[in-house]
């Protein structure tokens, strides 16, 4: 009886230490993202949004902290998501106070994850809420879920190798919310071409864009000119 | 042949009308890269519409040579027409009205030759005209604007296409606007037969193009199925498919491809059969053309 | 004397009209053949039909002993000709002109000879002015080097003295007279007027409404001896033998239902004389009008000018 008694008590304790057990694996992801001050990382970008039809570009992402990012095509033209300033999780853990809640295990793969919400302080920013999903084990972020006031949700799923150790992933895919892209009326004729078109009926209405970001090489704390992030 | 589409190069270049055509073009296209120049950022934000709200654009990078081509082809396009008309509706009629014609006509070269020679003159005037366009269009465009990816906008949405896989594109794109100009100066060319005077053909070619690119543009079932199948204006913007990039299911597009080819092809073929039947008929209406003397007329 | 063109039974049917009327002649090498009728009695249907500009409805055309259908190009080669208004380039210059039709007609005959073209014309100094500031008369004179620009063999020209004043149309007639007795081309030259062909034309046809009335000689047509005398007599028959045995025999024309004389008309009264004292019953004597006469009874008769221009 007084096993079970401690064994319910265990349980009764547990959302505590979970808790405290939550804030410090938040703090360990934390210091590990914040071993990096900067870095300029090579890799392609591939961009999958319905109305959008571009190549595979290679790109470069600059990062200096405390929340400077730029995804640039050197070579080309780019469109890169508003949001896309999230990919870095330093924008995300850092970016003033929070209250991290415990929501539990999940799996992404075969990896179990801990889910932590973080909820903004300050009503102000953008950011509503955002949902992490932290591989324990690695303690590097494997997914999150950002709310956004102004630019929708997004989605952030991070992939990782060589780089882990600096909590920094090697593929990113970035899902966001797209609007539906009209051309202004009357500047050109199409040509008809005998491929099917859209009905009218059929709109892109709020759906779903996505950009996959597959890194080759990062370059970590080799400072950055602020210039680059204008 | 040659030497007789040399006499045709000869007079047509000697008038003063066709130079007429190449500085009204160079005019245009100042005009429009002028624009563009001053305000490219504002019509690329213009073009991109609602898509700057989710994305972020480097609007001075889509702002650049090809894609300052790409625009002032789309505009341009549909009015070489007129350009070719003027010259080609004139090369017969012009003749009959000067008096010069029946003269040609007692030379000892068949009158098929005479069509021909002229149809031939036509040809080089219009890739005259067409590599006048590329030139100021492309080349200058180029030179101003540099060189980057181009953004194609259709209505069901955007395509990038890598700055390296587009060049070609253009010397189809020229390629095709050859033929399809080559279709409204054979009709130029037929309705210069029958005619005694320049401007009846000039006014009744860009008619006709005129009335049948309503047709072809009208959304009415009637027309679409009917008739449009049949309209050469329904093939004459085949140009653009050039720019329409083949894409992998997930919309990543293929360097190097085309979306749509057997459209481009279809397009192709139904052109060359128009001219092939407008040339036919302008040297069977030719070939029979009585030279009244004035008394019968 | 060889043939240079033969026509033979040609016609043309314009929908109703018919504007050449089964017409055949011959002009030989050398000639300067005038080609004489009203306005609009088909001359310049035939001598387009003899450019190929117009398809003849029957009838055969031959120049140079081939057929004009079945030898076009090659005899078009050796064909000039102004139809009844130079042609010309009016954007062009003089020299431009001279030039495209040298080429259309096979030849490429460079800068000296094409400016010794224009010499002969007297346009060698405006050479390279534009037609458009040409009067008629240098239009017309440029028409002619166009014509001859080539060294054709056989030259036509469609009333090439319309619209010239007088000393234009006297440089055309010595312009004319040049190349036939010069040069030794074979000239067809149409006219509407009598006097213009008998100076120049050692042979002529006259056509009246697209049928031929005479074809000849011009001297021996217009040879004011060669007038023709009627005579009306109780017995014709009789009358003409009666002549048969006097001098007049030779002049007594073949019998075609009437008695007719070829003489002067002051040989008339010697005539009646004679008949007289023969015994012949004279009911009259009518001297016929003289071809001169007869074309000219074309032309100014009224109610008789056709309502068309040629």
């Amino acid at each position: 009886m007084k096993t079970i008694m401690l064994i319910l008590a265990g349980f009764q304790f547990s959302p505590i230490t979970q808790a405290q057990d939550i804030q410090l694996l938040v703090q360990k992801v934390k210091e590990k993202i914040n071993l990096v001050n900067d870095y300029d990382a090579k890799g392609t970008m591939k961009t999958n949004v319905t109305f959008l039809k571009v190549p595979v570009a290679a790109v470069n992402v600059y990062f200096k902290k405390p929340n400077l990012l730029k995804i640039k095509n050197e070579k080309g033209i780019s469109f890169i998501p508003k949001g896309a300033v999230n990919i870095n999780m330093n924008n995300v853990l850092n970016s003033g106070n929070y209250s991290v809640l415990d929501a539990g295990n999940d799996k992404i793969g075969n990896t179990a994850v801990r889910v932590v919400k973080l909820l903004p302080e300050a009503d102000t920013g953008d950011v509503i809420l955002s949902t992490l999903y932290i591989d324990a084990v690695n303690q590097v972020i494997l997914k999150t879920k950002t709310t956004t006031r102004d630019n929708g949700t997004y989605e952030l799923e991070m992939s990782y190798g060589k780089y882990i150790a600096y909590g920094l992933p090697d593929k990113i895919i970035f899902t966001f919310n797209t609007k539906d892209y009209k051309m202004p009326k009357g500047v050109t004729f199409d040509f008809d071409d005998g491929t099917k078109k859209r009905t009218g009926g059929e709109k892109l209405k709020n759906q779903k864009g996505k950009m996959e970001i597959s890194m080759s090489s990062y370059s970590i704390n080799k400072g950055i000119a602020d210039s680059v992030f204008k | 042949m040659w030497n007789l589409l040399q006499i045709e190069l000869f007079k047509i270049f000697k008038k003063p009308r066709t130079y007429l055509a190449f500085a009204i073009i160079a005019a245009f296209i100042f005009l429009i890269q002028l624009g563009l120049y001053v305000n490219g950022r504002d019509w690329m934000m213009f073009m991109l519409g609602s898509l700057g709200e989710t994305m972020n654009i480097e609007y001075d990078k889509l702002v650049n040579g090809y894609a300052v081509c790409y625009f002032v082809l789309n505009l341009l396009l549909v009015h070489v027409p007129i350009l070719v008309a003027l010259v080609a509706g004139d090369v017969v009629s012009g003749e009959a009205s000067m008096g010069t014609l029946r003269l040609l006509a007692s030379k000892p070269v068949s009158r098929t030759q005479i069509i021909l020679a002229k149809y031939a003159a036509i040809a080089v005037y219009v890739f005259a005209l067409l590599l006048w366009i590329a030139v100021i269009s492309l080349a200058v465009s180029i030179a101003v604007f540099g060189r980057n990816d181009l953004v194609v906008a259709k209505t069901t949405g955007l395509q990038l296409i890598e700055s390296g896989d587009v060049l070609w594109r253009y010397f189809c794109a020229f390629g095709f606007a050859f033929i399809a100009m080559m279709v409204v100066a054979a009709i130029s060319l037929l309705l210069s037969t029958l005619s005694e005077n320049s401007i009846g053909p000039i006014v009744a070619t860009v008619g006709i193009i005129i009335v049948c690119t309503l047709i072809s543009e009208m959304e009415i079932p009637l027309y679409q199925q009917y008739i449009k199948p049949y309209l050469f204006t329904t093939y004459m913007l085949g140009w653009k498919g050039f720019f329409y990039i083949g894409s992998t299911a997930d919309g990543e597009t293929i360097k190097g491809s085309i979306q749509y080819l057997p459209g481009i092809v279809k397009s192709l073929a139904a052109l060359l059969l128009y001219i092939a039947a407008l040339v036919a008929a302008s040297v069977y209406i030719f070939r029979k053309k009585i030279f009244y003397p004035k008394i019968i007329l | 004397m060889s043939t240079i063109i033969n026509v033979s039974n040609l016609s043309k049917q314009f929908n109703e009209v018919t504007a050449v009327n089964d017409l055949s002649f011959t002009v030989h090498a050398g000639d300067v053949y005038g080609f004489l009728g009203q306005n609009g009695a088909g001359k310049s249907t035939t001598i387009r039909m003899l450019l190929t500009l117009v398809k003849p409805s029957t009838g055969t055309i031959e120049i140079f002993d081939k057929n004009l259908f079945t030898h076009r190009n090659e005899i078009l080669q050796q064909v000039g000709a102004v139809i009844e208004k130079p042609d010309l380039y009016k954007y062009l210059s003089a020299y431009d002109n001279l030039a495209i039709f040298a080429k259309m007609s096979g030849m490429d005959p460079g800068r000296t000879l094409l400016m010794e073209q224009l010499r002969m014309v007297g346009l060698a100094e405006r050479a390279s002015s534009k037609v458009k500031t040409f009067s008629q008369g240098m239009k017309q004179r440029l028409g002619i080097a166009v014509a001859l620009v080539h060294d054709p063999k056989l030259i036509i020209l469609d009333e090439p003295t319309n619209g010239l004043d007088p000393q234009g149309i006297a440089d055309m007639r010595n312009l004319v007279l040049h190349l036939s007795r010069e040069m030794g081309k074979t000239i067809l030259v149409s006219s509407h007027l009598l006097s213009e062909i008998e100076l120049v034309a050692n042979r002529m046809l006259i056509i009246h409404k697209g049928k031929k009335i005479v074809e000849g000689n011009v001297a021996e047509l217009l040879d004011p001896s060669k007038s023709l005398v009627q005579i009306e007599t109780g017995n014709d028959t009789d009358a003409r033998e009666k002549l048969m045995q006097t001098k007049w025999a030779a002049r007594l024309q073949p019998d075609n239902g009437c008695l007719q004389l070829k003489m002067n008309k002051d040989e008339v009264p010697l005539l009646i004389s004679d008949l007289v004292s023969a015994q012949v019953q004279i009911l009259s004597v009518d001297p016929m009008h003289s071809l001169e006469d007869y074309f000219l009874s074309l032309t100014t008769k009224p109610g008789h000018v056709e309502p068309v221009a040629d």
